[in-house]
């Protein structure tokens, strides 16, 4: 019983936490956002308070369910061991000692890098956020070119219940991590079930650590166990120890498997003295991990292909329109709410939930090693747009607070430059003012520049001005300057956010 | 409601069909479904035979409705102007024998029709039949500076003689008249094309020697020039025995506000009129404009008359009034033909309270919808910054044309923004919507119609940029 309601629990959170961070339209987190706040590393970098005192409660009470039920990638390993009894029915555990070292170093590690603000090892350690990455990554582009098959058999049929989207390599290293990050936990679930959790996962560690001391555990009744050794075989933590009956608590997550597995009810979940005998559930069904890492290669295969005809597409009649190319930005730009390089730094566990909200392609992850795969924008295919919040409403992790719409127009993240060279007023002598024609806050105005009269073309240029005190960096000038690759108008951030 | 659908089919289609197949289909089908499946094209009834409405031009009978030869089938089943194949010769023989035989009579076509051709294909359709059984009108179509000189001027009407197998023409028209030279000098265009070469007097010669039976001239554009060569048949200078001018219900007192460059049909009627002067008619349904109305005036017509096709409203219009010596309509098909014949065997004029009904509630609430007058000729592209400026006006169009147009506060709001800003990225991709116009200019002096493309681009960015923050 006890098994089938965590699997049940499991199943809801992994697929929940999945389509979150699947879904693009912006309407799935206002019924599932909960469940990325209630991670416990993101709370932890909110100093969501509520949360980690439910969750350190939660398993001083039940021991590490947490690992068990809620921490997708802790779901996901389960499902990979799963899969491999199914195909392989000799598979089997055996008790390991624990690799104590490893874990307390790793842990130690991370708390180091988490206080001296290496983002890196931060990141690619936190296990909520390692789940978020892979499905990002991998699993949302094959999503989204689902989506745009069903977009253009919509519109075949002149129906609007669906909508194109741009689907892009929005950084190839953080694609790399993840497919690496995704091999070696498949690895470790694959042979030794939950070995990931139990030597290098610092939340698992933390919580190991607790649920020693939790009230109801799994115990041995010693009356009736027969040390057939049958709990041991299935045990994905490899922490019974059934001839001495004995179980390592600080590796135990509660999973109920061997509860199940127990013929001689032998086994029991509660407290010392409690004498029930649970009984042993069926397994319920679980999600075919493989076959989707394999439909999702096809898949990028699939979206090669696609943009290549989209370039042949182009008709005689339209000039060749070539791509922006990413301006330098001597600063790094993150959204409104993050408060400031530094605040965002410290709290963004790299998760890509807000990356894979973002409906103006401008999120992306960082290719930079201080702030790998946390976010960071740039606005060649779009820019922060004026009425857009979504990532600030999405974030678990505090690193971008929650930001009013009204109050977005007042967040300065960085200010508008104008590069003389690239202005098409001056090479190609036309009048624009795209610029300050779309800019929201009213920052940019077109003046006639004596200074850069050519002497020869029959009018004084005219030619943006900056206010850059009303800036607010929102890129909306440099996403429509005509000039490419390079905008002749770009956006330098600011390490301190400031209202204006 | 089923046949009105029908005919809306069939027009927008021909429409389509018209504005261009060469357009990608995603122009076509850029705002809401207009339910026109242009496979329901059926035509149910078939035209009487001798019923035709004759009008009076000097001593002869010619058929109200007139044929433009302009956009006559190809082999590839499409109209000439748009494609690259053939004309269909054994087609438009099947089609002017069929025109024929129900009493019309008039071919107007002209030496620049259809690449040139046109006037050839006309001559071996006619040449089946006596003479005297039929009226042709052609064109002195020397636009280009090339073919100002006496010359080459008298050389395009022998040729127009021989192309049609005929020894007189019963019309020629001086062709476009009020339409600018290079530099938008529309007098410098008509005395370079007609008077410094002494070629219109050439052709009043010809008239008198017979080869002429009506010299007259078609109107566009610059009102001056046609209130001159009015003044010149006052003072006897010059006559005219016909005169071909736009007219349909929308023209009559809001050409100006289809295109600024435009006079209003009711003056240059009347100026006709007054001296008895025989209009022929072009553009009776606006480029299709007429018969692919947006849905509430198609249920306003509907409500009218349930019974007539929302077309044959404009086909009557610009029959009833007597001036006009014929309406000429550049028919493709033979459902085309078979369905204008039925608007004029016989006519059915409108009587004035009719007419009071297309002037006031049609037509103002037809202006009210305030498209913006491209008919997608792509004259203006490319746009050297790669804006897809037709695509970006026929999604406004057509959503506008529909009455889909998002405006706050309504009911629907939601839904038609959705599918306003759904249909612009379909149709438009996102690089080349307007948003991305800096204004340049370079397009503008393309635009046949006048458009001030930025201007228009601008207002669209505005406007789709106001959907966008306001969800």
């Amino acid at each position: 019983m006890l098994r089938t309601i965590r699997i049940a629990l499991a199943l809801v959170m992994i697929i929940g936490i999945t389509l979150l961070f699947l879904d693009f339209t912006g309407t799935l987190h206002l019924w599932l956002g909960w469940m990325a706040k209630v991670q416990l590393l993101p709370a932890v970098m909110a100093l969501n308070l509520v949360v980690i005192g439910a969750l350190v409660l939660l398993t001083l009470v039940f021991g590490r369910i947490y690992c068990s039920v809620i921490c997708p990638l802790g779901v996901m390993q389960d499902v990979i061991a799963w899969l491999h009894r199914k195909t392989s029915k000799k598979h089997k555990y055996q008790l390991t000692k624990a690799h104590s070292w490893l874990r307390y170093s790793v842990l130690a590690l991370f708390i180091v890098s988490l206080v001296a603000g290496v983002a890196g090892i931060v990141v690619l350690l936190a296990p909520y956020s390692s789940y978020g990455r892979m499905v990002s990554t991998m699993l949302q582009p094959l999503y989204l070119l689902i989506n745009n098959g069903l977009a253009s058999i919509a519109e075949h049929f002149d129906s609007y219940s669906f909508y194109s989207v741009d689907t892009w390599l929005r950084s190839l290293p953080a694609l790399l991590i993840s497919i690496a990050s995704f091999a070696v936990i498949f690895y470790m679930a694959w042979t030794r079930g939950r070995l990931y959790c139990n030597s290098i996962c610092p939340v698992g560690t933390v919580l190991g650590f607790l649920s020693r001391f939790s009230l109801l555990k799994i115990r041995f009744r010693q009356d009736k166990c027969i040390d057939c050794g049958l709990c041991a075989k299935n045990c994905k933590s490899q922490c019974i120890d059934f001839k001495n009956h004995k179980i390592d608590y600080s590796r135990c997550v509660s999973c109920g498997t061997c509860l199940s597995k127990c013929k001689k009810a032998a086994l029991i979940y509660g407290l010392p003295a409690s004498n029930k005998s649970p009984k042993a559930p069926e397994p319920t069904t679980a999600i075919d991990q493989g076959k989707r890492a394999f439909l999702l290669g096809s898949a990028l295969a699939a979206g090669t292909a696609l943009m290549a005809q989209e370039k042949k597409k182009v008709d005689g009649g339209l000039a060749v329109i070539e791509d922006k190319a990413i301006p330098t930005r001597s600063t790094p730009l993150v959204p409104p709410g993050a408060k400031s390089l530094r605040h965002f730094g410290q709290h963004c566990t790299a998760c890509q939930l807000c990356v894979t909200e973002c409906p103006n392609q401008v999120l992306r992850p960082s290719t930079t090693l201080e702030r790998l795969m946390q976010p960071e924008m740039s606005y060649e295919r779009g820019f922060c747009r004026p009425e857009c919040t979504r990532c600030s409403q999405v974030c678990p992790a505090g690193a971008i607070k929650p930001v009013e719409r009204a109050d977005k127009a007042a967040i300065q993240i960085g200010h508008a430059v104008w590069i003389k060279d690239n202005c098409v007023v001056l090479t190609d002598h036309v009048n624009c003012g795209n610029c300050a024609r779309h800019c929201p806050a009213g920052a940019i105005s077109m003046e006639p520049m004596e200074s850069l009269w050519d002497g020869v073309s029959d009018n004084i240029p005219v030619v943006p001005v900056v206010n850059t005190e009303r800036c607010i960096g929102c890129g909306a000038c440099e996403n429509v300057c005509p000039s490419r690759p390079f905008s002749a108008i770009y956006v330098e951030g600011h390490e301190q956010h400031r209202e204006i | 409601m089923k046949e009105k659908k029908n005919n809306i089919s069939r027009r927008s289609f021909l429409k389509k069909m018209g504005a261009g197949v060469v357009a990608t289909s995603a122009v076509m089908t850029a705002c809401k479904p207009s339910a026109n499946n242009p496979t329901t094209t059926v035509v149910t009834q078939e035209p009487p035979k001798g019923k035709m409405t004759m009008r009076t031009l000097g001593d002869k009978q010619v058929s109200l409705l007139g044929y433009g030869m302009m956009r006559l089938p190809t082999t590839d089943g499409t109209a000439a102007r748009e494609s690259e194949a053939p004309i269909d010769q054994e087609q438009v023989n099947r089609l002017v024998d069929y025109a024929m035989d129900h009493g019309l009579n008039m071919f107007d076509t002209s030496p620049a029709y259809c690449k040139g051709d046109s006037e050839r294909v006309t001559g071996i359709a006619l040449s089946r039949h006596p003479r005297n059984s039929f009226l042709v009108s052609t064109k002195l179509s020397n636009f280009a500076p090339e073919t100002w000189g006496l010359k080459e001027s008298k050389e395009m009407f022998e040729n127009s003689l021989k192309q049609l197998q005929v020894d007189y023409v019963d019309i020629l028209l001086l062709h476009g008249i009020g339409m600018p030279d290079e530099n938008g000098d529309a007098l410098a265009a008509f005395n370079g094309r007609f008077m410094d070469n002494h070629l219109l007097d050439w052709l009043v010669e010809q008239r008198a020697a017979g080869r002429i039976n009506n010299l007259g001239f078609s109107y566009h554009g610059d009102i001056k020039i046609f209130d001159m060569l009015l003044q010149w048949h006052d003072e006897g200078r010059y006559h005219w025995d016909i005169v071909l001018i736009e007219l349909n219900y929308l023209d009559w007192h809001y050409a100006n506000e289809i295109n600024e460059r435009n006079t209003d049909a009711e003056y240059l009627y009347e100026e006709l009129h007054k001296r008895n002067i025989p209009a022929l008619i072009m553009e009776p349904l606006l480029g299709g404009r007429l018969s692919n109305v947006p849905q509430p005036v198609a249920v306003e017509l509907k409500r009218k008359d349930p019974d007539r096709s929302v077309a044959s409203w404009a086909f009557r219009y610009a029959g009833t009034r007597e001036g006009v010596a014929s309406v000429l309509s550049g028919m493709t098909y033979m459902e085309h033909l078979k369905d204008n014949l039925l608007s004029y065997c016989p006519l059915e004029p409108l009587d004035e309270e009719e007419m009071e009904f297309l002037h006031t509630n049609i037509a103002e609430e037809i202006v009210g919808f305030e498209t913006i007058p491209c008919n997608d000729c792509k004259y203006c592209m490319p746009c050297p910054y790669g804006i897809n400026i037709p695509a970006v006006f026929v999604h406004y169009n057509k959503c506008k044309n529909e009455g889909r147009l998002p405006m706050p506060g309504s009911e629907d709001y939601a839904q038609l923004r959705r599918e306003f800003l759904i249909g612009y990225d379909r149709s438009v991709p996102r690089l080349r919507q307007a948003n991305h116009c800096i204004g340049c200019g370079r397009c503008v002096s393309h635009c046949p119609q006048g458009i001030d493309i930025p201007q228009e681009m601008i207002k669209i960015d505005k406007y789709v940029e106001q959907l966008k923050q306001s969800e």
